[in-house]
């Protein structure tokens, strides 16, 4: 169980990353809008064969969604580290394993939470049956926090370092590749008969992994990153 | 001799690992150069033809060992990674900055030898099965590490977090490993096994193991030649290397 006092800060840090996001919509927005431009790139590059589009569509959803994990993922820590507040939240006495937590779950709502959301209109889009639609935003929503967690390692480790973007998705992109596959793996299978339980319960297993490794690594490249 | 006595630390100094690295180095790649050989000879004119997949299956010899070293590899280079986070001992990430250039170097000779296997075999130099998806995927990963130490010019911060970030790879590993176990995929299944009795002439056997051997040999010469580059480059204004160099 938590300590009161550790779970009141997470709770505060929460809702001052969901504030600041507030106050800053534009930076959201502008994700989300990439997620969609993105998704609606492959029915112009691929043309817009219906049988096509259908096969494609789970596999062109999750890496829009990926992208525009990856492409939020630079404002992370990179407004805390420049104005200080970082360097305050690893002083303060509470684990900055909890407080990485509490980040991640914002971003996760902030840049995460929306695609899921949006997910099954674009579905739609690509003429997916209402099954897969489901089974599509399902997938997402397991899988989605687990990018946020993975992808902090990577804004972590390339904190402050010139090209750091560009980096950070580099090292981050093989990690997602798992999620990637079962993620899009789950709709396939469930159109093929196979059910996706099998796929989804590997993506609540990487999410279990994830949301135990990953703020420890995060934590500690963000301690490597401010010394 | 009493076991608290062995200095375990003898060598974590960048001057004390130097002259031992340079020692070792010309016994370990000579006897690498005589495993590689010997276990060339025995699969390529020893080792009997394959009755289903003829002569072609003969690159299981130099295919198998890289891919082994290539996922060894990088557990050694997490694990020297772990000890240098542990005990901020500066030669451990040394041995691991040292180690990745040959694992990646292994990594590609897997997937490389392993399209010319897949050709013949399977008529397609690739496919996107689980196998070889993740081996890419651990070429990538050696490949940030390397570009993620590159790119931090304050070598301690470099090393730290290029430990950090081998040390969360290690989990694909394990996925490499039993991927062929856990998906039914078109790469064959492991070609040894511990428990199971051996599927293949002992001739065969024999030459992947002394190819193993001699990869591993390899690598460990490699790696020490690069750690003493290493140690040069950082430690060039000690004043025991100006004395090595004038010497």
């Amino acid at each position: 169980m938590m300590p009161a006092g550790m779970l009141a800060t997470v709770q505060g840090l929460v809702q001052r990353d969901l504030l600041l996001a507030w106050r800053r919509r534009a930076d959201a927005a502008t994700t989300l809008l990439f997620f969609v431009i993105v998704a609606s790139l492959f029915p112009l590059g691929v043309g817009p064969e219906p049988a096509v589009l259908r096969t494609i569509a789970p596999g062109v959803l999750w890496i829009a969604a990926l992208l525009s994990c990856l492409l939020s993922l630079g404002r992370l820590f990179s407004v805390d580290y420049q104005d200080g507040t970082l360097e305050q939240m690893i002083l303060t006495p509470q684990p900055l394993t909890a407080l990485v937590l509490g980040k991640i779950g914002a971003h996760w709502i902030v840049s995460g939470l929306p695609v899921v959301v949006l997910s099954p209109l674009i579905g739609l889009q690509f003429g997916l049956s209402g099954d897969a639609i489901l089974i599509l935003s399902l997938s997402l929503l397991l899988g989605t926090p687990t990018l946020s967690l993975v992808g902090a390692i990577g804004a972590a480790l390339t904190l402050g370092i010139r090209g750091s973007n560009l980096l950070s998705a580099l090292l981050v992109l093989p990690l997602f590749m798992p999620i990637l596959i079962f993620g899009a793996g789950a709709v396939a299978s469930s159109e093929s008969g196979m059910g996706a339980e099998g796929h989804l319960s590997l993506l609540g297993a990487c999410f279990i992994l994830g949301v135990t490794f990953a703020p420890i690594a995060t934590a500690a490249a963000l301690r490597i990153a401010v010394e | 001799m009493k076991m608290d006595h062995i200095n375990w630390f003898q060598w974590s100094s960048p001057q004390a690992l130097y002259p031992f690295a340079g020692r070792l180095i010309s016994w370990v790649s000579v006897l690498s150069l005589l495993c590689i050989a010997a276990g060339l000879y025995l699969g390529f004119f020893v080792a009997p033809t394959d009755f289903q997949q003829g002569d072609s299956y003969r690159i299981i010899f130099v295919h198998v060992p890289a891919a082994w070293m290539s996922m060894f590899l990088y557990i050694v280079m997490a694990g020297w990674a772990a000890l240098g986070l542990g005990l901020k001992t500066r030669p451990s990430f040394m041995m691991a900055q040292a180690i990745a250039p040959t694992g990646a170097l292994f990594t590609f000779l897997a997937l490389f030898t392993g399209a010319f296997w897949g050709k013949p075999t399977w008529g397609s130099w690739w496919v996107w099965d689980a196998r070889l998806t993740s081996e890419l995927i651990l070429l990538f990963q050696y490949a940030g590490v390397i570009l993620l130490h590159a790119s931090i010019d304050d070598l301690r911060r470099a090393d730290r977090a290029s430990a950090v970030l081998a040390l969360v790879g290690v989990v694909n590993v394990p996925i490499i490993y039993f991927s062929v176990r856990w998906w039914n995929t078109l790469h064959q299944g492991a070609s040894i096994s511990m428990t199971a009795a051996p599927k293949m002439a002992t001739t065969m056997l024999a030459a992947m193991g002394i190819m193993a051997l001699g990869f591993w040999l390899y690598s460990a010469a490699v790696a020490l030649m690069r750690v003493r580059c290493i140690i040069l480059e950082r430690e060039r204004h000690a004043s025991w290397v100006q004395t090595e160099r004038a010497s």
